[in-house]
């Protein structure tokens, strides 16, 4: 039988506020533990909550992204359960009220085309603390610094239908809030985390099977795995005669499988209701709007512009508009050497290359927009030949030198002398009789390698056009 | 000194009649000797009292005349005090220091008032005769054998035994107004917001309110003009200007108009306490007040619907005792579930862990429509009753409660302790101020009528509870012994 996967995506999003959802602690990644939670972080008694204005603005603006509605009233519930991490006894979420309603997100289809994935709901809830328990051998240590931290949850219809799909989707997401500079996505940090619900249905069934629930998994190809193995599980158990069991699944990435979590992690009953602490946020129009229109270039749109200004490829916009640095990057270096075809391909070629063995972020990019972009102007100009560029782009990426200075440094620059590159190709066909010959005598592909070896003579400098014009011009007079 | 009042007391620092530092040591004195019988403090601070006093006395030589400048103040130990034990009446929190004041404690200290102690309460603001407390039941100075009220009873007997001029507390349901009409003095409960819950023990967040005990309304307005106000930290609390309470009380009552609710002269009212009520009506419609009957049709819904809401937000309110941080911890838990269950186990009283798996109940799936959804709208229902009301009315006059105070022991079923709050209890549902003043004795125990205004009506309330107290004296009626005669 044909299978449908069926999948929807709770993904997490951590706000980068400068602090807490509801207090005034800092929210900054790595210090030491439990120095960075006051008194209402440690749930002491009387303490009380105070919204983020900042955290609501970043839930609007997501909302806003996305076409959602934004709820004029939201309100905050209690979500009851024990975890020592968790010092209230309840986290401070939202459940019926949410402030971001239905919107959706266009992804990109792997055989070309799109696809619209209905968000919905995004709603505004603190993140809990954490629970060491390697560095102790009598108990567990608590580390309440991510206690309170502001989370964005951003819940999907069940609209995707493959892992490709839901990758494509999530990392949609990521690219919108990192547009958005709501948050820095980063899933190895935890700042993205996403839940995945699956089922399976048979081909053009309309009603779902029951689903899983894959909790906490924290990175793009983690997501595509373990939807792949979960569906694959509900597959093989539904064809033995088997019956799917909702419940709540762990992907374990070493062994690239889920198992049920244990009925411990798992709570039943939150006992939600309406937080007494916090009045219902009210969200007027002149915020709305305000905050609508602080709205940066989102990727989707700006994709295009790309394509229809610079006249790039699908492809390329594509890449060059995933991460919003990426894209201004790119949009620098192509105004600056005014070939937005060649920027593009040095951008998402030979600088996401550098970026990636050096395990870089573009923010962190060893060659500025400037110094790629004289080098691209200087390939333009006929100063240095594309193969030379890439030497000067390696010294760009290792010292501190600029672009002209390793051409002229080094004598890099292109050899363009008709008197020179001759005395090159006497020189090549004197010690290369015997191919030189085979051409005159018509085999006409020998004069590829001669002309390597005069490029290879010139070390690289020689113009080549000129060197194959000029070799062949010799051996035919 | 000691059967004076606050505005009184002023008075007489001012005029140099004793100093702050005299005051306060007649208080400690006062405690020492009266508190081994009546129990109604829990920890007292000597020597920052004697400090905070000499230093009142300097301010007040240096030209400082804030009226509560110097004078001594109890603070319900649900309020937390920087650097001094605050324990809730709870075995939980019997050696929790918190590093913070809260809110009521930092403009108190601000309008100059002195710090002697903390009082004794209901485990967790959790009852209505100081009978649940960890440090056993405070009593009532009128007669040891019977209880102050609850949940602030250690507030209201301190107060009526003169072991301090006036005192904090808070009411959920009536914990203020209930223990002032059994000990025979002034019991303010504000509007829901006018003052600051922070660093106040949370109970049931949505009807929590702090006021003032002390032995006159004109005590009462002076406390509430340093208590009442915004508080950034507390996004309950509302930004409105605090009126000039004290400026407002000579107004006189001719016109007034004075709603009588029918269900609260029904059955179980005992009889001198009506007899009473009545007359101290007929007080005010003597002064030119109108009396007009009106109906608070849904008032017998308020005691379940209360039973209900304020369980389930306490249940969540108290999930942060988990033994982790603070507060007690078993000894040597074998997991977390053990930690759990022995620490809330231990660290909790009957009262507390009853309203904990009440309020667990009710918000359980499956039970939360039938229970509290439909609390939350029996309480609108019920604030929409009184609105209605002060369409036609300024104020509600009744009793506080149906009798004056019981014997210790005996009220040991839970829910016919939950009726003693019958009268008070829609008033925090409804999140409207309401005030107890003494209104009359019942085989030699006091007994309040409660008047209730209209949200932030607190100037009129006060203008009238002190108008009351202009044509009456039980106010002034002390328990003999408040005098400071030995006992």
């Amino acid at each position: 039988m044909e299978w449908e996967t069926v999948i929807g995506l709770e993904v997490h999003v951590q706000l980068s506020t400068r602090s807490k959802l509801f207090s005034g602690t800092s929210t900054a990644f790595g210090a030491e533990p439990n120095t960075q939670a006051n008194i209402y972080d440690l749930a002491m008694p009387g303490t009380l909550p105070v919204l983020n204005g900042e955290a609501l603005r970043m839930a609007v603006r997501f909302g806003l992204a996305i076409g959602a509605e934004i709820s004029r009233q939201s309100i905050f519930d209690r979500k009851n359960y024990f975890y020592p991490d968790l010092p209230k006894g309840y986290q401070t979420s939202q459940l019926d009220y949410p402030t971001v309603g239905r919107g959706s997100i266009v992804i990109p289809l792997d055989g070309g085309g799109e696809k619209r994935i209905g968000v919905t709901r995004a709603h505004m809830e603190e993140d809990a603390g954490k629970s060491l328990h390697e560095a102790f051998t009598d108990g567990s240590g608590i580390d309440l610094n991510r206690a309170g931290t502001p989370l964005l949850e951003i819940v999907s219809e069940p609209d995707l239908r493959s892992a490709k799909e839901a990758v494509a989707y999530l990392k949609k997401l990521h690219s919108i809030v990192r547009y958005l500079d709501i948050s820095d996505g980063d899933m190895s940090q935890g700042s993205m985390r996403c839940d995945a619900n699956v089922s399976i249905r048979p081909m053009g069934a309309s009603e779902f099977g029951t689903r899983t629930e894959i909790k906490n998994i924290n990175s793009f190809r983690f997501v595509e795995k373990a939807i792949n193995f979960e569906a694959r599980r509900q597959r093989e158990l539904l064809e033995d005669g088997g019956e799917i069991t909702q419940e709540t699944r762990l992907y374990d990435s070493t062994r690239d499988e889920t198992r049920p979590m244990r009925g411990k992690e798992v709570a039943n009953d939150y006992r939600y209701f309406p937080e007494p602490d916090l009045l219902p946020v009210v969200i007027d129009d002149k915020l709305i709007e305000q905050i609508r229109t602080e709205l940066p270039e989102l990727p989707d749109a700006r994709r295009q512009r790309f394509a229809a200004e610079y006249g790039l490829s699908p492809y390329d916009a594509d890449v060059l508009t995933a991460n919003r640095e990426m894209a201004d990057y790119f949009e620098r270096v192509a105004t600056a050497c005014g070939d937005a075809k060649l920027a593009a391909n040095w951008v998402s070629v030979e600088l996401q290359a550098l970026l990636n063995r050096e395990n870089l972020e573009i923010a962190d990019s060893p060659i500025s927009t400037a110094n790629l972009a004289t080098l691209i102007q200087r390939i333009k100009d006929g100063t240095i030949s594309g193969k030379i560029a890439k030497t000067v782009f390696e010294q760009l990426a290792s010292g501190d030198a600029g672009v002209d200075e390793i051409i002229e440094q080094q004598g890099l620059r292109q050899v363009t002398d008709a008197g020179e590159i001759e005395k090159l190709i006497d020189q090549v066909i004197a010690e290369n009789a015997p191919q030189a010959q085979q051409f005159r005598n018509g085999k006409q592909q020998v004069l590829g390698y001669l002309v390597g070896q005069a490029m290879k003579l010139s070390k690289g400098k020689a113009n080549p056009a000129q060197v194959n014009q000029l070799l062949r011009d010799k051996l035919e007079s | 000194m000691l059967r004076l009042n606050v505005t009184e007391l002023s008075a007489e620092l001012s005029r140099g009649a004793f100093s702050s530092v005299e005051l306060v040591r007649a208080c400690l004195e006062r405690i020492q000797r009266r508190n081994p019988s009546l129990n109604a403090f829990i920890s007292i601070c000597e020597e920052s009292a004697l400090a905070e006093a000499a230093a009142a006395d300097a301010a007040r030589a240096a030209g400082d005349s804030k009226p509560l400048l110097g004078i001594p103040l109890a603070h319900k130990d649900i309020f937390c005090t920087r650097g001094l034990a605050t324990t809730c009446g709870s075995r939980m929190l019997r050696d929790f220091v918190p590093p913070y004041d809260a809110g009521v404690v930092e403009r108190l200290r601000g309008a100059g008032a002195v710090l002697i102690g903390k009082t004794n309460m209901d485990e967790f603001a959790m009852g209505s005769s100081n009978e649940t407390s960890f440090f056993g039941p405070a009593r009532n100075p009128h007669d040891p054998g019977r209880v102050p009220g609850g949940s602030s009873g250690g507030s209201a007997a301190a107060v009526a035994g003169g072991l301090c001029p006036m005192a904090t507390g808070t009411d959920t349901g009536g914990s203020i107004r209930q223990p002032a009409s059994f000990c025979g003095i002034t019991g303010f409960k504000p509007s829901y917001g006018r003052v600051s819950r922070w660093g106040m023990i949370a109970f049931a967040s949505s009807l929590d309110q702090a006021g003032t005990l002390t032995r006159s309304a004109a005590d009462a307005a002076l406390m509430m003009r340093a208590m009442a106000g915004l508080d950034p930290r507390d996004s309950t609390s509302v930004d409105r200007p605090v009126e000039d309470y004290a400026s407002e009380l000579e107004r006189p009552l001719r016109g007034l108009r004075v709603g009588v609710p029918a269900p609260h002269f029904a059955e179980g009212l005992s009889p001198g306490v009506e007899r009473g009520i009545r007359a101290a009506l007929a007080e005010l419609e003597k002064a030119g007040a109108e009396l007009i009957d009106i109906d608070l049709p849904n008032n017998h819904l308020s005691v379940p619907a209360y039973y209900v809401v304020a369980p389930a937000e306490a249940s969540a309110n108290l999930s942060r005792y988990d033994g982790v941080r603070y507060g007690h911890r078993c000894e040597n838990p074998v997991d977390l579930d053990d930690l759990y269950t022995r620490s809330r186990s231990e660290g909790f009283g009957d009262e507390v862990k009853r309203r904990i798996l009440v309020g667990t109940y009710a918000l359980s799936a499956g039970y939360y429509d039938a229970y509290y959804r439909k609390a939350q709208r029996i309480r609108r229902l019920i604030r929409r009753d009184f609105t209605e009301a002060f369409t036609k009315v300024d104020v509600i006059a009744g009793p506080t409660s149906p009798h004056v105070a019981f014997p210790h022991g005996a009220k040991a079923d839970p829910v016919e302790m939950y009726l003693e709050d019958i009268f008070t209890i829609a008033v925090n549902l409804a999140g409207l101020p309401g005030i107890s003043v003494p209104a009359g004795f019942e085989d030699g125990l006091p007994f309040g009528l409660q008047i209730i205004g209209p949200d932030f009506g607190e100037a009129r309330l006060l203008n009238v509870a002190h108008q009351f107290q202009q044509l009456t004296d039980w106010h002034r009626r002390l328990p003999a012994d408040a005098a400071g005669e030995a006992s």
